[in-house]
């Protein structure tokens, strides 16, 4: 009956580790399919709507966004490692991507496959597709480097140290305009524009060769790319030995330890895969705002997506994924459109957007408080709750640790 | 003074060092080594500017010192990060402006500005003392026995929906306010000293000294340490374990309004982000000193401020302020996680 129960949930998990991103992906060319062919033929009151409610920019964030939280999960989800300082890998990936994918560098002229806009041929130009995997190595590296002294500490000594990280890289940024007399990252101005993304072959169907700012539809499907890669990569790595040595450790450091789990060398790889991916969503966020300012990358951000993890639950990717969703599009339409929606009807002028804070941090509390497991808690989470052969003993020791005092 | 102290790492006989951390210490104390070397050249070439940076530097210090006992204070007695502490720090300030400044209209000095002050430190303290000890009887309490994540990501939490009260109360912008004592001082030498400095010291100081006095002679004081080493022993002695952990809350709360009330009359203005950044220097001080340490925490705060000074007028300058700190902390946790006066804990996995 165990054993059955158990190879039960290993084929499941087997059939969805590969069944759900590609539902991912059919759902995402789907959505291209009606924002490029559907919407443009339909009548003018819904394409308001979607214009108003859903307009592309909003989703390619939103995607990216997830892509983003996704990374977190491995860090905060898998390993239980509180990582307040997430941006800091973002802000790493975006200035890769800013670096070597534009006209910035004007001293050198190195071109790797590159796709520099006409009259834009000076600095580095690399092709969009290896920025990603430079970007993510890049920012694995920074990983390991602020993981390999840190990681040994306590959890919530970690969560400071990383939430120093994340405060030091966007004041580097900030102030790095002229460090004797070179110029790494522009100041306070940013760096744009960026190099286009190039399509490769599929421009011989039709798609053009190079996606430039306004080719949201089709960079959409690039974006959901990614985070479909993303998913695939945690829900990989999850069932595999070193998936299960994270959820080990988050579990029972001492324990997992006991059992010859190297905790160390586990807690790093979580954090250079997080960091990797965080690097990637950095790249991508910088190819969709074409440009990157050291202001964008707020603490805050951090926080929102630390609270997309929790609202969808901590280490169930599909939790994670609706959460960060649903939470960038309240943050960056859903509210302002409510807002002005309301205002409209009622005639009062109550500004909105401005209780993202509110709505954030009080989302953060009543989740502890009353659902700790998240929207969509994982399974296994929910397994441990439904197990029904446990001794009596046991029983007990969990009911005392569920009651409050 | 310390209120975490386990029995296990007094009996614990120290294990001879492994080259690693023998090379890890050596590393700490060249850093350490070059940090003092650095510190000395600037006083001996330009001792006014030094002086100066010091004087500030402990004006601010002082500051950080009573928010990072309100953080040692918490972490102490149930080892939480309670991170929404700077939050409450700006929010006091802002109950501070608009108590001493909109309510008694005092702008200027004068016997009733003395009282006025007074009355605006007596009810910023209360309100960030109340204000502490609900958030604690609201969330905390409920998620004393939940894996550690849960109350730190509640802080993380409390922290937003408090700056979100400050941006509606204090506007986006940051707000100037008059001050009782403007920029008066009188000179040492070719050294300015603020009279706002004077007062600092002059309530700051007496506020640590009854507070450590509390700690350490009161029945309340033993409560709070007992409840610290043993949560369940001290339950079985009749100790009121939720009564002393609020009180403890509402002890770090009154620190942090005394602050606030502080902060506003030095610095003339009140933000609705100065939370955020004072707290993580506050908390950076609390690790400097030892967290759990009381008299660690104000000496670590005093040592922040000054080497924060330091920098901004001899060192990278203002704008690297912040590397500079975390990069302190970071060290800090690297070389030597239990602070200059902790004791080393067996817990570090």
């Amino acid at each position: 009956m165990a054993t059955s129960a158990k190879e039960g949930t290993r084929s499941t998990m087997a059939r969805r580790m590969t069944s759900l991103p590609v539902l991912f992906t059919v759902l995402a060319v789907l959505i291209f399919v009606f924002y490029q062919f559907v919407l443009g033929r339909l009548v003018q009151p819904v394409q308001d709507f979607f214009g108003g409610w859903f307009p592309l920019t909003a989703v390619n964030q939103c995607i990216i966004w997830a892509t983003l939280a996704v990374g977190l999960n491995i860090v905060v989800g898998y390993a239980g490692l509180l990582d307040l300082g997430y941006v800091a890998f973002w802000a790493i990936g975006g200035y890769v991507a800013a670096w070597i994918m534009s006209p910035f560098f004007t001293q050198w002229q190195i071109n790797i496959f590159g796709t520099a806009p006409p009259g834009l041929e000076a600095g580095i130009h690399v092709n969009f597709w290896l920025v990603l995997p430079i970007g993510a190595a890049f920012c694995a590296l920074w990983g390991v480097i602020i993981g390999a002294p840190t990681l040994r500490l306590k959890s919530d000594y970690l969560a400071l140290v990383t939430l120093g990280f994340g405060e030091i890289i966007p004041e580097v940024f900030r102030n790095a305009g002229d460090i004797n007399g070179f110029n790494l990252s522009n100041g306070t101005k940013g760096i744009d524009p960026l190099d286009p993304i190039p399509t490769g072959p599929f421009h011989l169907l039709g798609v053009p060769s190079t996606l430039g700012p306004f080719d949201n539809t089709y960079k959409f499907l690039v974006y959901g790319l990614l985070c479909a890669f993303a998913i695939f990569v945690s829900l990989r790595i999850r069932v595999g030995r070193l998936g299960r040595a994270w959820l080990a450790i988050r579990e029972d450091e001492l324990a997992a330890s006991m059992m010859g789990v190297p905790l160390m060398r586990t807690k790093l790889a979580a954090y250079a895969v997080g960091a990797a991916l965080g690097g990637i969503g950095g790249v991508a966020y910088a190819t969709l705002t074409n440009g990157v300012s050291p202001d964008s990358f707020q603490f805050a951000n951090s926080i929102i997506l630390l609270a997309m993890v929790v609202l969808g639950g901590m280490g169930n990717v599909w939790g994670v994924l609706v959460g960060a969703l649903i939470l960038e599009w309240i943050n960056s339409t859903g509210l302002a459109q409510f807002g002005s929606t309301f205002n409209n009807t009622f005639g009062t002028s109550v500004e909105f957007s401005s209780y993202n804070f509110l709505i954030f941090g009080s989302l953060l509390i009543i989740m502890m408080l009353f659902r700790r497991e998240g929207l969509l808690p994982e399974a296994r989470t929910r397994q441990v709750l439904q197990e029904p052969e446990r001794g009596e003993i046991e029983a007990v020791g969990a009911d005392l640790e569920g009651s409050t005092v | 003074m310390t209120l975490t102290q386990t029995p296990v790492e007094i009996s614990e006989s120290r294990p001879p060092l492994s080259r690693g951390a023998l090379a890890t210490r050596v590393l700490g104390l060249a850093l350490l080594a070059a940090l003092a070397v650095w510190i000395l050249y600037s006083a001996v070439t330009k001792p006014t500017q030094f002086a100066s940076a010091v004087v500030t530097g402990i004006n601010n210090g002082a500051l950080y010192a009573l928010i990072a006992l309100g953080y040692t204070l918490v972490y102490g007695i149930i080892e939480l990060i309670n991170f929404s502490h700077g939050d409450l720090f700006m929010l006091a300030t802002i109950v501070a402006a608009f108590v001493i400044v909109t309510v008694f209209g005092v702008t200027s000095l004068s016997w009733w500005a003395a009282v006025v002050l007074l009355i605006g430190l007596v009810v910023t303290m209360s309100f960030a003392a109340g204000l502490n000890v609900a958030a604690e009887r609201l969330a905390y309490r409920r998620l004393r026995r939940a894996p550690k994540l849960a109350p730190l990501i509640t802080a993380v939490g409390l922290s937003f929906v408090y700056q979100f009260v400050g941006v509606t109360a204090n506007g986006s912008a940051q707000k100037p306010w008059d001050t009782i004592l403007g920029d008066t001082g009188f000179y040492i030498g070719d050294v300015k000293i603020n009279w706002k400095t004077i007062v600092v010291i002059a309530v700051t100081v007496p506020l640590l000294l009854a507070m450590t006095w509390m700690v350490a002679n009161t029945r309340q004081g033993k409560a709070m340490r007992a409840t610290a080493q043993d949560q369940d022993a001290a339950r079985l002695m009749g100790i009121d374990v939720d009564r002393t952990i609020a009180f403890t809350f509402g002890l770090g709360g009154a620190l942090a309004g005394a602050a606030g009330v502080l902060f506003m009359q030095a610095n003339g203005l009140t933000r609705w982000d100065a939370g955020f950044r004072l707290g993580l220097i506050a908390f950076t001080a609390a690790v400097l000193g030892g967290i759990g340490n009381l008299t660690g925490a104000v000496l670590g705060g005093f040592l922040i401020g000054v080497i924060e000074n330091l920098n901004n007028s001899l060192g990278f300058g203002q704008e690297w302020g912040q590397t500079v700190i975390f990069t302190i902390l970071i060290v800090l946790m690297v070389f030597k996680p239990e602070g200059i006066l902790g004791k080393p804990t067996t817990e570090k996995v």
